[in-house]
């Protein structure tokens, strides 16, 4: 057992772990945070995505004793009130269906729109091409950060009603 | 535009109201199976067999018992003295929940381990000592089918040879005239291979049952949690578990497409782990388990043939099918329908006469033929029709889309006999077919299409024009177990006028939280916002056969209609009583009745269901609640026009799909931007078969891409920007005439995909691409055809 000390959503802890354990587990086990979902056991999924001292990561392909002293943020601490414009996003255009995929994609997106604020559908596409989604054919992923995009850039929201023929 | 008879604050039908699940989903509060977390909650974790056909000579459990946290190891043996070892499939086979002696394919289990953390279990798994004897696998269905192919099923008596069942439709003497007299004739051999629902989340369970009470709860992944309810209680009443002891609970589901209907082995072991122990078991399969075991859907090989006319006329199909199942058929069809209802393959086309036999064969591959996402079989049925009518189009040199229009039904010749004796409801193909050529821009592209080739450019388009079968289905021939296939809804409206309506299906995505309620609202005028919708509780929920083949809308919607309707009856009487007038005199409008001629002598809805709980007229039941177990008189066959343009790289042979444009005819939309956002889904999940997956298997019967590295789900970067539309062709028997949408896209993408890079290597002399059509096999085509 080791012990470390980690920031998860601004609240700190410190906790014996097992040198083996993985950080999505912990963050899952330990700190009952099960937002953060587990898709496969090969880094493929992307269920799994958090931000690592701001970076977007796979938290099943990292061991918690990696993370000591570090600063860590799910889903659940997305946004401090209400909706963070990603999350607001998703449900205007319909970004999920299951729901399973949906935190690990906010997590990503979180910093593909921090390192560009306003990408094209194909950087979008690109960006998100670590995490799957079976649902929904991504079509409305694409759109959902688009908005979130204009949201945080102040500029006038895309209309979100289905463009359905 | 889709209109909308309520208001905006009402959200009734055909408003794109945004979802009332979402909240909870995208603020990672949604809770799904591996979120639950009980009081000395156990984990289980399985030994799989490495083998696909071995003997078990040995099972040593001494080591993984001697390590500290782990309570038990159980294996066939100990299943069998509670005559556990084996259960029924659906559809009335067996199959093994633990081998006692024999194991059957690669990744069987084969033992599990309980222990009390997930790491221990899994460790455990390691130290299990099992001794096989390797025998040779027999992994292709033709060889299983021949007379000195090994006996796989030596369990069942008397068992000679590797058949299961033979099954066939329609009038073979007639069908075969046809085709010996006819000018045109053509044949293809088709194969629909063995794919994955590959769901993001995997099955699993918790197990929890209560030695004081006798009482199962069981928490797990499933799409059809009544049904299981009632399996549990079949196979497990005679050790004291009957059906009122019995409590499953589907919560939320990580996306299911009919891999989350059958019964797992998994799922029972955690049922016995947790009897034996009396703690909460909990088992979650890793992904490669998942891809490996379970889940598994078509494999279905197809022999297709058309016959017809020189100027295009067709009259006549033939379709012979060998059906792989696997070791056991654990397929999740209607018990009368053995192929499912592949006998939809007579297509959107009007021609008197058609044969289909099929013949299903054990192999030593899991146990397969989930229906994903598709009515049982209409996959392979859509495949083998819009292929073939492309491949007799090209025999005689015929444009694919006008043989198409020369061919359809006419809307109206509906209601449709076909040659294998459904009745059709509804459509109008035609309609369809010229909505996506239009969106799409044929001519267009046709001319640059002759452009590209000229210059020895490739470039292809593809049509589909397919008819489904959806919403079973109607009691007198459909049954599962021989439980009939209705469905249900209970409404209760609280005396402020806000309800909660229970229902017997279970969303696994697909939104019902918030279309259930807008039917609701659209026959009520309650707000939709007002409405909460539950699923997936058998202690609460009416009884139903849950969530798959897109039965939801066509029976569990029509359900909520017709009990909503009953309400409006009593809201009625009550109305009538409150305005002092006779019920012939009130007019509905949604929200309120009012006084024929006088508008403003009004009773609202909320002021009814108040006066139900505390003014309702003397003699009345009070009360505002209504329940509708619905069995449809007939299935829904909603359609579809789907047009593909692909561009392929002549040095790669990588195919791409520029454009794909989908126009979906449901009948009436409930809410257009879920329907929309399930087309996109689905049209994803039939670009997969076509380009990228296939479970693929060795000679020896070891799988070669049994994970999420090398089975290749599509992302974002390999799916394009889908083009969707709409016609209404409303189905005439539902009661708000939906038609349900969830499963055309995956099933109508396929053939679109195929038929485009057919075409867009038609001029080589190429008639036919098996699927998934991947850059090497393109790449080899070329070559051997000298067009490098
Ligand atoms: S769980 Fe799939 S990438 Fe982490
Ligand atoms: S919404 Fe289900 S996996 Fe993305």
């Amino acid at each position: 057992m080791k012990e470390i000390t980690v920031t998860v959503n601004g609240v700190e802890h410190t906790l014996e772990v097992d040198p083996r354990l993985l950080l999505v587990h912990l963050i899952r086990e330990n700190l009952s945070l099960t937002g953060t979902h587990i898709g496969c056991d090969t880094s493929n999924c992307g269920a799994c995505t958090i931000l690592l001292d701001g970076k977007s990561i796979k938290s099943c392909t990292v061991f918690a004793v990696q993370v000591n002293g570090k600063n860590i943020a799910t889903v659940e601490g997305l946004a401090a009130d209400g909706l963070h414009p990603l999350q607001e996003g998703f449900k205007e255009t319909h970004g999920l269906h299951c729901g399973f995929c949906t935190p690990g994609m906010l997590m990503r997106a979180v910093e593909l729109l921090e390192k560009n604020p306003n990408p094209t559908e194909e950087e979008i596409r690109w960006g998100i091409s670590g995490n799957l989604c079976r649902c929904t054919g991504y079509n409305n992923i694409v759109r959902a950060i688009q908005y979130a995009a204009a949201k945080m850039r102040g500029d006038e929201l895309p209309v979100t009603d289905p463009e359905f023929v | 535009m889709i209109q909308c008879k309520t208001s905006k604050e009402i959200g009734g039908m055909g408003h794109s109201m945004r979802r009332k699940e979402d909240a909870r989903f995208i603020q990672g509060k949604g809770q799904y199976v591996d979120d639950i977390k009980l009081p000395e909650m156990l984990y289980m974790d399985i030994v799989r067999s490495p083998f696909a056909y071995a003997k078990i000579t040995n099972i040593n459990i001494e080591k993984a018992m001697a390590l500290p946290g782990v309570l038990a190891v159980i294996t066939g043996k100990d299943l069998e003295q509670y005559n556990l070892h084996w259960m029924p499939t659906l559809m009335s086979d067996t199959q093994m929940v633990l081998p006692v002696d024999t194991v059957m394919y690669q990744s069987q289990e084969v033992a599990a381990v309980i222990a009390t953390e997930r790491y221990i279990a899994a460790d455990a798994v390691e130290l299990v000592e099992v001794e096989y004897e390797p025998m040779q696998p027999v992994m292709d269905p033709y060889k299983a089918m021949e007379a000195d192919a090994p006996v796989l099923r030596i369990d069942k008596e008397g068992k000679t040879d590797n058949h299961i069942w033979h099954w066939e439709a329609g009038d073979k003497e007639a069908t075969d005239r046809i085709f010996d007299d006819a000018e045109v004739k053509v044949k293809e051999q088709m194969h629909i291979p063995r794919i994955h629902v590959a769901s993001i989340e995997t099955c699993g369970c918790v197990a929890n049952y209560d030695k004081v009470n006798n009482h199962l709860t069981m928490y797990m992944t499933t799409q059809a949690p009544h049904a299981i309810r009632t399996v549990i209680a079949l196979v497990a009443g005679h050790v004291g578990l009957t059906e009122e002891k019995v409590r499953v609970i589907s919560p939320d589901i990580g996306g299911g497409f009919g891999g989350k209907v059958p019964v797992y082995p998994g799922y029972v072991i955690a049922i016995a782990a947790s009897f034996l122990i009396g703690k909460p078991v909990k088992w979650i399969e890793d992904r490669s388990e998942n891809l490996q075991a379970d889940s598994f859907a078509r494999d279905y090989h197809i022999t297709a043939e058309m016959a017809g006319t020189k100027d295009g006329k067709i009259l006549a199909t033939r379709f012979k099918l060998l059906c792989d199942h696997g070791y056991t058929d654990a397929a999740a069809n209607p018990s009368k329908f053995p192929t499912g209802l592949f006998s939809i393959c007579t297509g959107s086309y009007d021609y008197g006469h058609s044969y289909a036999e099929a013949d299903a064969v054990y192999t030593n591959k899991p146990p397969g033929g989930v229906a994903y996402r598709c009515s049982f079989r209409v996959t392979e049925a859509v495949h083998a029709i819009e292929r073939i009518t492309d491949c007799y189009a090209q025999e005689i040199n015929k444009d694919p889309a006008q043989l198409r229009f020369d061919n359809f039904i006419n809307k109206d010749q509906f209601p449709y006999k076909s040659a294998l004796g459904w009745e059709y409801d509804s459509g109008d193909y035609h309609q369809g077919l010229q909505k996506a050529m239009e969106v799409v821009g044929y001519d267009d592209l046709r001319k640059e299409q002759a452009e590209k080739r000229a210059r020895g450019e490739l470039m292809g388009i593809g049509i589909s024009t397919f008819t489904e079968i959806v919403g079973a289905g109607p009691s007198r021939e459909f049954d599962i177990l021989g439980i009939k296939m209705f469905d249900s809804a209970e409404i209760r409206v609280h005396p402020t006028g806000k309800a909660i309506a229970r229902f017997g299906t279970k969303s696994q995505g697909q939104g019902h939280e918030t279309t259930y309620a807008q039917i609701v609202a659209e026959e009520l005028g309650i707000p939709a916002e007002h409405i909460q919708v539950e699923e997936g509780d058998t202690d609460t929920a009416p009884y139903g056969l849950g969530t798959y083949a897109s039965r939801s809308t066509p029976t569990a919607g029509a359900a909520a209609a017709i009990a909503s309707r009953k309400l409006r009856e009593k809201a009625k009487k009550i109305a009538a009583y409150l305005l002092e007038v006779s019920e012939e005199d009130l007019e509905w409008e949604p929200g309120k009745f009012f006084v024929k001629g006088a508008p403003d002598k009004a009773k609202t809805i909320q002021e009814i269901v108040f006066a139900a709980y505390t003014n309702h007229p003397q003699g009345m039941e009070a009360g505002f609640e209504a329940t509708h177990y619905y069995d449809p008189p007939n299935l829904t066959f909603p359609s579809g026009a789907y047009i593909c343009v692909v561009d392929i790289d002549k040095e790669t042979g990588e195919v791409k799909v520029r454009r794909f444009v989908a126009i979906d005819d449901c009948g009436h939309i409930i809410n257009p931007m879920i329907v929309q956002g399930q087309v996109h889904g689905g049209l994803t999940q039939g670009l997969a078969p076509a380009l990228y997956e296939e479970l693929i298997y060795d000679e020896e019967g070891n799988i070669l891409n049994g994970t999420f590295m090398d089975y290749l789900v599509p992302t974002a970067v390999e799916s394009p920007s889908w083009e969707t539309g709409h016609t209404v062709t409303p189905s005439p028997h539902h009661p708000i005439g939906a038609k349900g949408v969830g499963e055309s896209p995956t099933v109508g993408a396929p053939p679109a995909i195929v038929n485009a890079v057919v075409d867009a290597l038609s001029h080589l002399g190429v008639t036919h691409m098996e699927i998934p059509i991947t850059a090497p096999k393109v790449w080899k085509i070329l070559k051997e055809k000298g067009a490098l």
